[in-house]
């Protein structure tokens, strides 16, 4: 019998027509974004961009490079992941093993979904303000606290999503063999865990270290290598966006590779968070 | 009996197991501390809101809250605090990038969800979590290079001319820095969000629907159109509100792109100047002027209010279609 084309079939074959090319625009977008990043950013990518902080006249075009902005940027994300670690690992293990899902920890879970919908801009409205109270300057503790606050809610959600998928007769055989909640969660939950721990972790990272509204007024900028917590410090995002706002087209090629530095940091943490999982789920029980 | 399960002989190389009674203690001192630790994000939720509320309470006190959001004027040298061209700019901006995302979004989820092949999806995975990773910098640094000369010297003179008489597309700024270049970048900075629910709400929806609707001869977009995409729209919805509220907190990418004039914004081809936009460039030199930083306090607290309830909203859905928490 032939195939009449019918007018669902038409449909049927429009529509994937359709999908195919919302498929390969959401494809292209994202190869767009990396290719002109990769264009334009690697003509202007030095050695000296990398190895050396600014000196005199560099946003006129003159030597130097952003290594001030490199330093800062890994201080600050890796200051802020430590701190929200400190927070959100407890807290992730409390909701599983003690509260399962009681009020309380319904509570936590709301609190922690407001938090994680604060826009950055806000948390860096808020960690200026607490700053100024308690006497603080733009310093890079002040923007490693206003990172941690932004982390803190992004860490817990991931971790508690992979604690969500722990098949719960891991627990109650641990609990079953006499452990007590709190042995269960430090050597049966965290090391089920461990791969969701890290993915968390670096998750968090690169969400910090790409993060500029919350650390516009709070970590400030300076042209020299960060020495101190109490002195202000310079991060990636701002020196990308401070190089591209000057007038002269060589400084502007400086943003242009500050851009790559960047997005090759996040790349290499996003591919190696996917490595680190892989190979740390050899110690979770299927 | 007991003495004979916690002073049993250690092992060779193992300390011996502590007794009973203080490993329960542990496991109360620790249960102890956990509270300490969970305490932190609900003081913090509270305190955020708290400060944010009182440090906008100097001007709502002297201002009427209709003059601060309705008002268009925005001199603060003159005490005239009025938040409606930030507010309309950020609605512009908003509300054109989630037009423009959700259509390819929405297809692109179908397909991975209905049609693509299973190595297809794992390849997309991956791509979606790299487009959600790239930096809000790095899409500004894009939105600047390839998208804002893009609008400039092609979109906006074709389509003005062309669609002109609309006013909607009309255009008295030749830069390219305009609400469409900002809703372009934005709409593909919440596209892995809007994919991922979709996707994740088309997979909770039962296969028996499909394989009933196909068994009686119905097309696979048939299939789609009439058994999945029903069952999904409360689900869809909330990814969309998810994606609007990324959007309006975004910042440094829009900032970057849209212009930052204050005026209210009549076409798509006009500059802007959204709230989190107004926050960024004026927070550290606010200090001079009286009222000032009550006033960018006021434009932090409405954006958070209109992301929490976003949120919120979005959290209940989503709870209800896949039955449980989304991430």
């Amino acid at each position: 019998m032939k195939k009449r084309w019918h007018k669902r079939h038409i449909e049927e074959a429009f529509f994937k027509v359709l999908m195919l090319f919302s498929f390969t625009i959401v494809i292209a977008s994202l190869a767009l974004i990396l290719w002109t990043v990769v264009a334009k950013g690697l003509p202007a990518l030095t050695w000296a961009m990398i190895t050396q902080a600014p000196k005199g006249g560099f946003y006129m075009g003159k030597g130097g490079g952003i290594l001030n902005a490199i330093l800062g940027s890994l201080y600050l994300a890796g200051g802020g992941t430590l701190l929200a670690l400190i927070f959100s690992l407890p807290v992730t293990l409390y909701l599983k093993t003690y509260l399962e899902d009681s009020r309380w920890g319904q509570i936590i879970r709301l609190a922690l979904d407001v938090l994680w919908g604060i826009p950055s801009i806000v948390y860096g409205a808020f960690g200026f303000t607490i700053m100024l109270s308690i006497g603080l300057r733009a310093s890079l503790l002040a923007g490693i606290i206003t990172l941690a606050l932004l982390e803190l809610p992004i860490m817990t959600r991931s971790m508690d999503e992979v604690i969500r998928l722990m098949p719960a007769e891991i627990e109650q055989a641990s609990l079953a063999l006499g452990a007590t909640r709190y042995e269960t969660a430090i050597k049966v939950v965290t090391r089920q865990m461990l791969p969701g721990i890290m993915t968390a972790i670096l998750l968090a990272f690169g969400r910090g270290i790409g993060d500029a509204a919350s650390v516009l007024f709070t970590a400030g900028y300076t042209d020299l290598i960060p020495g101190s917590l109490l002195r202000p410090s310079a991060s990636l995002p701002l020196a990308v966006f401070f190089l591209l706002s000057t007038p002269y087209s060589a400084v502007q090629q400086r943003a242009y590779a500050a851009a790559l530095i960047l997005t090759i940091i996040v790349l290499a943490i996003s591919l190696g968070s996917r490595w680190i999982s892989g190979r740390l789920s050899r110690y979770v029980v299927k | 009996m007991n003495d004979l399960i916690t002073n049993a002989p250690a092992r060779e190389g193992r300390s011996p197991r502590p007794p009973l009674i203080s490993r329960q203690r542990q496991d109360k001192m620790t249960g102890r501390m956990f509270f300490v630790f969970s305490l932190v994000p609900v003081i913090l939720a509270v305190v955020i809101l708290g400060m944010l509320t009182i440090r906008t309470w100097p001007i709502l006190r002297s201002h009427s809250m209709w003059a601060l959001l309705a008002g268009k004027i925005w001199k603060p040298e003159e005490g005239l605090f009025g938040f409606w061209p930030f507010i309309a700019g950020t609605g512009w901006v908003t509300i054109t990038s989630v037009i423009l995302a959700v259509p390819p979004c929405l297809l692109t989820a179908i397909y991975l969800s209905e049609y693509a092949r299973h190595s297809t999806r794992l390849f997309m995975k991956p791509l979606l979590d790299i487009l959600a990773a790239i930096p809000s910098v790095v899409y500004g640094v894009w939105g600047v290079v390839v998208i804002v000369p893009f609008v400039g010297n092609t979109l906006s003179p074709t389509l003005s001319h062309w669609l002109g008489f609309i006013p909607l597309f009309q255009t008295q700024n030749p830069t390219g820095y305009s609400i469409i270049s900002a809703a372009i970048v934005l709409a593909v900075m919440i596209a892995p969000f809007i994919i991922a629910i979709t996707y994740e709400v088309m997979n909770a929806v039962p296969n028996g629907l499909r394989q009933a609707s196909l068994a009686v001869g119905a097309t696979r977009w048939q299939t789609v159109r009439h058994a999945v995409l029903p069952q999904i729209i409360p689900g869809l919805l909330a990814g969309i509100v998810l994606g609007l509220s990324r959007a309006l907190g975004e910042t440094m990418a829009v900032l970057m792109v849209v212009g930052n004039v204050i005026h209210i914004p009549g076409s798509l081809f006009d500059a802007a100047y959204p709230l989190p936009a107004l926050i960024a460039n004026n927070f550290g030199d606010m200090m001079s002027i009286p009222l000032y930083d009550a006033a960018l306090m006021g434009a932090a607290l409405i954006l958070l209010l209109i992301v929490l309830v976003f949120n919120i909203v979005s959290a209940l859905i989503l709870q209800r279609v896949l039955g449980r928490r989304w991430m």
